[in-house]
């Protein structure tokens, strides 16, 4: 299998190809830009490096949010565009637990993936190694890093924080934290190889319909949807002319 | 020799639109999705839920242009999208699915102004014939353009304050029409007559630039005031008559601006060029006012937004072989 995995959900623009022997290139940018404009030649970039033309690949893994709603829509767009014209298969992967399986492989050790959501709130989940595979504990939220924290503390267990954006909640984490040493930098950035990894194993989705996980409504259809409390969820709202 | 086939892409506003043109100039297909049912929920687009929608219909939308067209990746010379101006995160999924596209199969990309291509959905219809001067006039723009030659271009007047279109949109919402307001004030104008007297802003400056704010303001006093002495307006009437202000003040300019340039062709295009009062009075003017210039209209269905037209403009750069890198990006505030 050939994959080309890709993660803009958030500062780091991630993308790499992998095998089955592994990875063969990687390219990872910690740097504020902008993803439209640098993230297409980045996999043309890889691609060259690895000698791959574009009918070589057999699978795209995209990670597909929550996280920036722009850097999430760039790497999904582009993902299930290039699975769709290139007629191969897509996979999408949490950009949550991407991040959760840069967590230390320790049974029972919780792995607590954190991205900033602004004024006071994030993006986060609960995930957990069981015998050397990354599983989901609690789904993917978007929730008060205090009433997160609140609901860390009742856990057993050791809690391992994963992520830049844990700095900023610290303050919050702290005393959660006392007894939980943090993890290096060198597990707090997203790899699309770790990507790559998590997609490998997982079935493929139907192209067209894929969307990114946003984990939240956007304002306006919030305040929609409580005025129209009646009003049964479903499409319909784009219409062919 | 093989015939050149462009596959256009358009998401810069609350259409997601694909198209297979041939040489610039026949449509094999054209498939347009339109967002106005989800953003009537709100009066107007919420540039969010846009972008959102964009993702989720590109490539459905792209499957049925080229499944309608008949036409497989081998058979494209290019993939043109537009790059702006519009709203960003929406020009952000076209740009990106473009840019996928032509790596996947080494087709060269092309970035397509907006604006440019509502002029050349013309071109669709009738080969223009430069000099041309063209007046675009949308929810976003109401510019009159003029051409010398097919990549050439020369903003000669430009609305000061609000589009043409918003102006329609926003006293649509003053007489509680559904959003976009435009087609509902064209229906109602019909019905009624121009009683008001509204002001014709700028009609006799020496220049080409509009202003609808003071219109607009004009209107919604006039409303505001009736309805605190509790009169009744026949709101027929104040659609006949805001939409008589609009089109005086559109068409006389652009008369006088198709006089001086002494063009070919009058030029009409955008959303509002949908509307039937401007087509008419375009048309009767024309016919009096102006010899030996031909009068260009684009059928209502290529009058908003569509793909079909950026394929049409794209074909200027595919002939120069003007393409774009992997870098292109949306550019929300583009100007011609």
């Amino acid at each position: 299998m050939k994959i080309l995995a890709i993660d803009t959900s958030n500062q780091i623009m991630t993308v790499a190809l992998t095998d089955d022997e592994g990875v063969v290139v990687e390219h990872t940018v910690n740097i504020k830009r902008n993803h439209s404009i640098q993230l297409m030649p980045a996999i043309e970039g890889i691609m060259k490096e690895a000698q791959w033309s574009p009918k070589d690949l057999t699978r795209i893994v995209v990670a597909k949010g929550p996280g920036s709603y722009t850097g999430v829509r760039i790497g999904v767009t582009v993902a299930k565009t290039l699975a769709f014209s290139l007629d191969i298969e897509l996979v999408g992967v949490s950009s949550l637990k991407v991040l959760a399986a840069n967590g230390s492989q320790i049974d029972g050790s919780y792995c607590v993936p954190i991205f900033d959501a602004r004024r006071g709130n994030i993006y986060t989940g609960l995930y957990q190694y069981q015998n050397g595979e990354l599983m989901q504990v609690e789904k993917d939220t978007h929730i008060a890093s205090l009433k997160w924290a609140a609901y860390l503390e009742n856990l057993e267990g050791p809690i391992q924080l994963l992520g830049p954006d844990r700095l900023k909640h610290m303050e919050v984490f702290k005393d959660m934290m006392k007894n939980d040493s943090d993890l290096p930098a060198s597990q707090q950035y997203v790899r699309a190889s770790v990507l790559a990894e998590l997609g490998k194993a997982m079935a493929p989705v139907n192209k067209h319909l894929f969307e990114p996980e946003y984990l939240k409504l956007t304002e306006a259809e919030q305040n929609w949807i409580e005025e129209h409390p009646d009003f049964i969820k479903g499409g319909g709202w784009v219409e062919k002319l | 020799m093989k015939k050149k086939l462009i596959l256009a892409i358009e998401t810069s506003c609350d259409e997601t639109s694909a198209a297979i043109i041939e040489e610039g100039k026949i449509i094999l297909s054209n498939i347009v999705a339109s967002q106005i049912k989800s953003h009537q929920r709100f009066g107007g687009v919420v540039p969010e839920v846009a972008s959102r929608h964009h993702v989720e219909q590109i490539t459905l939308i792209i499957e049925e242009a080229l499944l309608e067209a008949d036409v497989t990746y081998n058979e494209l010379s290019a993939v043109a999208v537009t790059e702006g101006p519009g709203l960003v995160g929406a020009l952000l999924v076209g740009v990106n699915a473009a840019k996928a596209i032509a790596f996947a199969h080494d087709l060269p990309l092309i970035a397509v102004n907006h604006i440019k291509g509502h002029i050349f959905a013309n071109q669709l219809v009738k080969p223009l014939n430069f000099p041309i001067m063209s007046l675009v006039v949308s929810g976003g723009h109401t510019e009159l353009i003029y051409m010398e030659s097919e990549d050439s271009y020369e903003i000669i007047g430009e609305t000061r304050d609000d589009a043409v279109g918003e102006a329609f949109d926003k006293i649509g919402r003053v007489l509680g029409v559904p959003y976009p307001g435009g087609r509902h004030i064209d229906q109602m104008a019909h019905e009624g007559k121009d009683t008001y007297d509204f002001p014709r802003a700028m009609i006799r400056d020496d220049n080409f630039d509009f202003s609808f704010s003071g219109l607009k303001s004009s209107f919604i006093n006039t409303v505001h005031n009736a309805k605190q002495k509790n009169e009744k307006l026949d709101h027929n009437d104040l659609a006949a008559s805001f939409q008589a202000a609009v089109i005086d003040v559109l068409v006389s300019k652009t008369i006088r601006a198709a006089k001086l340039k002494s063009v070919n062709q009058l030029v009409l295009s955008g959303g509002v060029a949908a509307n039937k009062g401007l087509r008419t009075a375009l048309k009767k003017a024309v016919a009096e006012e102006l010899n030996d210039v031909e009068l260009l209209i684009p059928p209502l269905e290529l009058c908003g937004d569509n793909a079909a037209m950026i394929g049409a403009a794209a074909y200027i750069n595919l002939k120069n072989k003007d393409y774009a890198d992997y870098t292109l990006n949306g550019r929300p505030g583009l100007t011609v």
